[in-house]
């Protein structure tokens, strides 16, 4: 339905919610996935993180989900609603029906029930792709730092938003059928560090970190990681940036 | 400005090793182009391109051709002329349909080089498959099921168009308005024809738009607002090429129904006695 038709009404009786959690404890052998449901009520501007903290909170504690900063910053509570991947502090209840289907990230070692691992292969792949800037001479911390143009430190900084919440993945489907490969997350760093005027590497050297099938020439453009991406990052316009200077450095 | 820039290298990154432990950068720059550790390949960059090219290139002549079997439309002499045009008559003073023959023969070849590029994005086995689909089903996303759809269209063109390929190959003197008639409705190649028309042009028309948005051309400042232009585009051009094919086929099955109890009889233009092209 569309959103605007969905807002109660003054005087309206909130909606009652149903959330259907897929629940699973990888630390006990003996526990198989299944969903449970929990019922609540709808309060006004609710929030899924809202939701799930008032679950936890009134009817389940042992109930697993990742949060921090409630404000769609530090990336944590990344989940598939209703199968798409989503930040959970971000979604607003009233934009859905009053049954929602939450599930963890797929392709993300999970920890619990909501709770998946993000840092552990956000960690793997910046060290994998190299994620810093490279100089090829020594730093002297004592010298000024050579001036940038603005635009040129706005569009770095623009890349350099990425929360590393996992959605782009979790919406990759390169990234279900490869696990190795990097992701519009890997690519997005790749992008913001070539821009960066104080990281000497060459496109040569990028091509070592991204010009294979589990780089750059993975990805198939289904645009996925673009359209999820909760921080609306060009990642459609970055990855097929890197595809062209990748394709001329791997083609001579 | 520097405050901006001091505050980006601030902070130690947690990636980066102890300063004792981690390599020079020279030495790390120099490491991944040496042979202690093997620099990438070439070849995925080079596959990646040939693929986007063979399709580019397949997209153009499907395009071309939807055009020339169209001028059917216009008048037979016109078909005719286009036929017998790609015999080469004009330039060798005798038509040669050899000619024709191999441009199918090379069509079929960036055909088959073009599938097995495009062979390896494919599902490959039963897990790739079922983490595909599941993936597909439960995100509902626009582009990822147009993939699955090219797929879909790209396996049947597979065996759809070696039949028709394979007819151009070996007999390419039987191109002309009953000739192909005669094809299409006595020969009992209009489902063939008609499931060509579609997979072909579906196959087409995401093709070039997906090519559009995985090289970043025509999608301007506004990545979004420019693939919902291209998305328009692919729209139009699927519409128009299925249309007119259908009004194509729909000519020659006409033809070939009004022609069939001569079926085999070669066309002759107005003013010609003789047939001069080819042989039976």
């Amino acid at each position: 339905m569309i959103t605007l038709f969905r807002k109660p009404k003054p005087g309206q009786a909130p909606r009652r919610l149903t959330l259907h959690i897929l629940r699973c404890n990888p630390a006990d052998p003996a526990s198989k996935p299944y969903l449970q449901a929990f019922e609540l009520e709808e309060a006004e501007g609710m929030t899924l993180f809202i939701a799930l903290n008032e679950i936890r909170a009134t009817q389940d504690p042992s109930l697993q989900f990742d949060f921090v900063c409630r404000a769609g910053i530090c990336g944590s509570c990344a989940m598939l609603v209703d199968g798409r991947p989503a930040l959970a502090c971000r979604t607003l209840t009233r934009d859905y029906g009053s049954d929602i289907t939450l599930a963890p990230l797929p392709f993300f070692e999970l920890i619990g029930d909501l709770s998946v691992n993000t840092g552990k292969w956000m960690r793997g792949t910046a060290e994998r792709l190299q994620t810093w800037i490279a100089q090829s001479e020594a730093v002297d911390l004592d010298a000024l730092e050579a001036r940038m143009e603005p635009a040129l430190a706005e569009a770095i900084y623009e890349l350099d938003r990425c929360i590393e919440c996992g959605c782009c993945i979790a919406g990759c489907g390169t990234a279900q059928m490869n696990e190795n490969f990097v992701g519009a997350v890997g690519l997005n760093k790749i992008a913001r560090f070539r821009l960066d005027p104080r990281d000497t590497r060459s496109d040569a050297e990028f091509f070592e970190l991204i010009g294979d099938d589990d780089g750059v020439f993975g990805c198939m453009s289904l645009l996925g990681c673009h359209d999820i991406c909760p921080k609306d990052l060009p990642l459609q316009t970055q990855i097929a940036f890197l595809r062209r200077k990748m394709a001329v450095e791997g083609w001579c | 400005m520097r405050q901006i820039a001091k505050t980006a290298l601030a902070p130690a990154l947690p990636e980066n090793p102890p300063a004792a432990a981690r390599p020079q950068q020279n030495d790390r720059a120099h490491r991944v182009l040496t042979d202690t550790q093997p620099a990438n390949s070439r070849w995925p960059a080079r596959l990646d391109l040939l693929q986007s090219l063979s399709g580019l290139v397949l997209a153009l002549f499907l395009v071309a051709h939807m055009f020339f079997v169209a001028t059917i439309l216009i008048s037979h002499e016109l078909f005719y002329s286009v036929a017998r045009f790609f015999e080469g008559g004009w330039l060798f003073g005798e038509p040669q349909p050899a000619l024709v023959s191999m441009v199918a023969a090379g069509v079929t070849g960036l055909l088959v080089a073009h599938a097995w590029l495009a062979m390896r994005k494919i599902p490959a086995g039963y897990r790739q498959y079922h983490a595909f689909s599941t993936h597909r089903r439960r995100l509902r996303h626009g582009d990822t099921s147009l993939w699955w759809l090219q797929v879909m269209t790209g396996f049947a063109l597979f065996f759809l168009t070696t039949i028709h390929l394979y007819d151009m190959v070996s007999q390419p003197q039987l191109i002309g308005p009953y000739e192909s008639a005669d094809r299409v409705w006595t020969g009992g190649m209009w489902p063939i024809y008609l499931a060509l028309l579609f997979t072909a042009e579906v196959h087409g028309g995401i093709g070039l738009y997906r090519l559009a948005v995985k090289w970043g051309w025509f999608v301007g400042d506004d990545a979004n607002a420019g693939r919902r232009r291209l998305r328009h585009i692919r729209h139009a051009f699927s519409a128009f090429f299925i249309t007119l094919g259908l009004v194509t086929l729909l000519a020659y099955i006409d033809l070939g129904r009004a022609h069939a109890d001569r079926a085999g009889e070669r066309y002759l233009p107005p003013g010609q006695t003789t047939v001069d092209h080819g042989k039976h």
